[in-house]
């Protein structure tokens, strides 16, 4: 019987750059803007690192593959450091592979960094891609948006749920985005907009308009951690410990068996329950103080809201207009303003929504700071397309909640 | 055991361009076109060639037949995709035939499709019945008579011992090195000469000669013939030549030249597939095929074709139309025109032969697997069953899913992603045996759409060309199913 990471591991520092079109910097800038920053939260040098991870989810676009261009960014001294992939979770994953290695004991101090230099393609959207020498024979040559957006069609048939309910529900949720990213000074998108001009924008996959779909960024966010005993020894108080790390992986059912109706997330269904069972929380929609979940489309989020069992089966689109997941609501949803305005650099994304979890519960998040103090905090990431994934479902907390 | 056409099938493209939309772009250039300017073209897709053309005429010829028996497949068009890789195994492939099938590729002349036909139906042993397909989808000059004459489509013919629905009486082949066009290995288009000329010293002249000694070698005179496909565009040129043949004026069939256009080696096919749709048993067909030279068949129809079950081989294609009235879109189709097709169009399309030979069951013959365990049908074929509650190891046998009835999971229409066509149409599609797959969608008209549900069929289409390297990849994409 596992034990699970509950509060073995604490968060001993953060940091995350400006994200946003970041002409003039190469991803090693953003690196080193996010790691300063974490460093001097934590109050350590860099060679107090044990270990570290990398993510970068296109990195041909950027830094190439391995390790190396981390250590050669950070002027590691000769750590173990490995490159993470894995989709749009790459960022989270990271991050569990740093916070095992201080649970294991392997490390006092490791470092997880995710970065991502997106804008070097020549256009907007993700950059287009093999898919692999095999896939590329088969597969439909889709696109992020035109994969999402057959949850919207598939959402519908099985609930009945007229285009124009949807269509209104995901406008509140990029109003509701929006609004949170015009409080971040470090978000990519920081304009407030309204509903009228969400459902008249043009359309980029249908039901999927402009304003569905996030922002693609640079920029990079990083984690140092350790055990909470050395935290305190660093004279850290009001820890925020690790309370679950999960992960769910698709292995063809969604994609090959006709089980699966494509209105929902397998995988974060599975990843949502081993994460509420490892952090101790049975009533996720009580317990949960905010979520910072992977909306790179407005139909993600608002189906992601049923899986992580924070909305009743098919009862999102009601829990969305009433302002659920407002910033002023029961469980605020991206109060940070979420992919869809701070911004998605891939690999950075997951280590960015633990920073806004880590900020909001030391009452660091200035003009958007929740009042209600927070104490449990998901995330959550979707890598890949709702047919076949990865899914991530990280849980930090007040330690000792 | 008797010789002739066991069945027949046709594929016309969805789309058909208006000739008047072609004359309005280019009356400002050649007025002379207005005469041409009624009536409307079939235009093959973007991602349609005369490979995948022919693939779904044969498919169309062998519904309900039993492919294993498939001796034979011969091709003809003068507008292959490959000049050295053969054409008729591509379609062999997609239609899951037998290795040991003999494929050859008739091309070079206008009347490779009747030569093919003849050659079939003289060939060895017909124990095995061979199919006899022609596609053409050829690339003409903008601005030019055969843009407007021509259409693009395909006709199979399936030949053989059995029942036939038709059997050959006699046939008679002239060979006459008369050049009305030309194109060669350094030309991209059909050079082509006076039509005067081509009417009145090689039509005129060849086909007669050629009529004339068919009915030499048979008791038929040629005012019995009941259906004569002359597949010229005039249908003055038909008359003539069908009263100079003795032919009554009554017996010369519809050109499709008003609804269909000229279909090049398939034409003479087409219109004998179109014959045999209204044909009687006892009818006498005559079909010519023109071409540096002429290829004449007279059949007969039999008692077989009265309870052959009648199917709309040439008007069901007819009648699956949609209109298109966006000649810059041909243009564009058929790469006539220098476009801007963005940055997402640069992406490397290579195909490693390596790759495509390995996994050419599960991508150009669209073979899943079926779980002798379980039961489950899945795609692609895998070691390990997808069925969760099984999970057999090297469990899966080989099932075919081209030809399997689906049903549309969810959808999309992306303008982000690239596309030759904008939107790129694609969606989860279910077969009703078991399977599914992420596929592209084709064919979907956009003032209907698509909806959770839809009925859909497959199709064999081009999934990508590799302009760097000339290749072009097939995989099938779905279709919303066309109610026949």
């Amino acid at each position: 019987m596992t034990t699970g990471i509950r509060d073995k591991v604490a968060i001993l520092g953060m940091g995350c750059s400006k994200f946003g079109e970041r002409w003039s910097d190469n991803a090693e800038n953003l690196m080193v803007e996010a790691f300063q920053e974490a460093l001097v939260d934590a109050g350590i040098e860099t060679n107090e690192i044990d270990a570290a991870w990398l993510a970068t989810a296109i990195e041909e676009q950027h830094v190439g593959k391995s390790g190396v261009p981390l250590a050669m960014a950070l002027r590691l001294p000769y750590i173990p450091v490995t490159r993470v992939e894995n989709y749009c979770a790459s960022g989270s994953d990271a991050f569990r592979g740093a916070a095992y290695a201080v649970a294991s004991g392997a490390c006092d101090i490791a470092l997880a960094l995710g970065v991502e230099k997106l804008k070097d393609t020549g256009y907007g959207g993700l950059p287009q891609r093999s898919r692999g020498t095999v896939n590329d024979m088969y597969w439909a040559n889709v696109s992020a948006p035109g994969a999402f957006a057959q949850l919207a069609t598939a959402y519908m048939a099985e609930h009945r749920v007229s285009r124009e309910d949807l269509k209104k529900a995901m406008a509140h949720i990029s109003v509701k985005s929006h609004d949170n990213g015009s409080r971040n000074p470090k978000a990519h998108l920081r304009k407030k907009i309204n509903e009228d001009l969400v459902l008249e924008a043009p359309m980029i996959a249908d039901p999927l308009g402009l304003f569905d779909c996030c922002g693609v960024s640079d920029g990079a966010a990083c984690a140092i951690v350790t055990t909470p005993e050395i935290a305190r020894s660093l004279g850290k108080r009001r820890l925020v410990t690790v309370k679950a790390l999960q992960l769910a992986v698709s292995n063809g059912i969604e994609a090959q068996h006709n089980s699966w109706s494509g209105s929902h997330f397998a995988t974060t269904r599975v990843a949502a329950k081993r994460a509420y069972e490892e952090a101790g929380i049975s009533k996720p929609r009580d317990q949960i103080s905010l979520t910072e979940v992977h909306d790179c489309f407005s139909v993600t989020e608002l189906v992601t809201m049923e899986d992580l069992f924070l909305s009743p089966f098919g009862g999102s689109v009601a829990d969305v207009r009433d302002g659920f997941f407002d910033a002023g609501g029961a469980i605020p949803c991206q109060i940070d303003g979420g992919l869809k305005c701070f911004g998605h650099p891939i690999g950075a994304s997951g280590l960015r929504m633990i920073y806004e979890m880590y900020l909001q519960m030391q009452g660091r998040a200035e003009e958007r700071q929740r009042q209600q103090e927070p104490v449990f905090g998901l995330t959550h990431n979707l890598g890949g397309f709702p047919h076949q994934n990865v899914c991530s479902v990280v849980i930090v907390g007040q330690e000792g909640a | 055991m008797t010789t002739g056409i066991l069945s027949f099938g046709a594929y016309l493209p969805r789309a058909r361009l208006s000739r008047q939309a072609i004359f309005e772009a280019n009356a400002w250039f050649n007025p002379g076109l207005k005469s041409l300017s009624v009536g409307e073209r079939t235009m093959a897709g973007w991602d349609e060639d005369a490979v995948t053309m022919s693939t779904e005429a044969a498919r169309a010829c062998l519904e309900g037949k039993d492919r294993r028996n498939i001796g034979g497949l011969y091709m003809a068009s003068t507008s292959y995709p490959f000049l050295d890789r053969q054409n008729s195994g591509i379609v062999a492939d997609a239609l899951n035939l037998r290795s040991n099938v003999q494929t050859l590729d008739f091309a070079s002349s206008q009347r490779a499709g009747t030569s093919a036909l003849l050659v079939a139906l003289g060939g060895g042993s017909n124990a095995h019945p061979c199919i006899v397909t022609a596609a053409d989808k050829r690339r003409t000059k903008s601005s030019t008579e055969l843009e407007l004459t021509s259409g693009d489509g395909a006709a199979a013919l399936l030949v053989g011992d059995g029942e036939p629905l038709a059997v050959l009486l006699a046939s008679h082949t002239e060979t006459v090195d008369f050049v009305d066009h030309f194109r060669t290995e350094e030309s991209e288009f059909d050079y082509t000469w006076e039509q005067r000329w081509v009417r009145d010293e090689g039509v005129m002249k060849i086909v007669p000669g050629a009529a004339q000694s068919l009915f030499s070698k048979t008791t038929v005179s040629p005012d019995q013939v009941t259906h004569a496909c002359l597949p010229f565009p005039q249908k003055r040129t038909n008359r003539s030549l069908a009263s100079k043949i003795g032919l009554r004026e009554g017996a010369v069939r519809d050109n499709l030249q008003s609804n269909c256009g000229g279909t090049g080696t398939a034409h003479p096919l087409l219109m004998l597939a179109h014959a045999l749709e209204d044909a009687t048993p006892g009818d006498i067909i005559l079909v010519a095929g023109f071409g540096q030279g002429c290829d004449v068949l007279l059949f007969q129809a039999t008692e077989a074709l009265a309870s052959f079950r009648k199917r709309a081989a040439v008007e069901g294609q007819l009648a699956l139309r949609r209109e298109e009235t966006n000649y810059q879109k041909f243009l564009a189709f058929n790469d006539l025109v220098v476009m801007d097709r963005g940055l997402r169009a640069e992406t490397d399309k290579m195909t490693g032969l390596t790759t495509h030979y390995r996994n050419r069951d599960m991508t150009q013959g669209l073979v899943g697997g079926k779980c002798d365990r379980c039961g489950t049908v899945q795609y692609p074929k895998a070691d390990i069953c997808v069925n969760a509650e099984c999970n057999a190891v090297s469990s899966l046998q080989d099932h075919p899913l081209a030809d399997m009835a689906a049903k549309l999971n969810s959808y999309t229409a992306d303008r982000l992603t690239y596309s030759a066509d904008p939107p790129a149409y694609y969606g989860m599609v279910q077969f009703d045996v078991g399977g599914r797959l992420m596929t592209d969608i084709t064919d979907v008209d956009p003032h209907v759409g698509l909806r959770v549900g839809m009925p859909m069929r497959m199709m064999f289409r081009v999934k990508d060309y590799d302009p760097k390297r000339g290749f072009r990849r097939y995989f099938w994409k779905a279709a919303p199913a066309d109610i026949q």
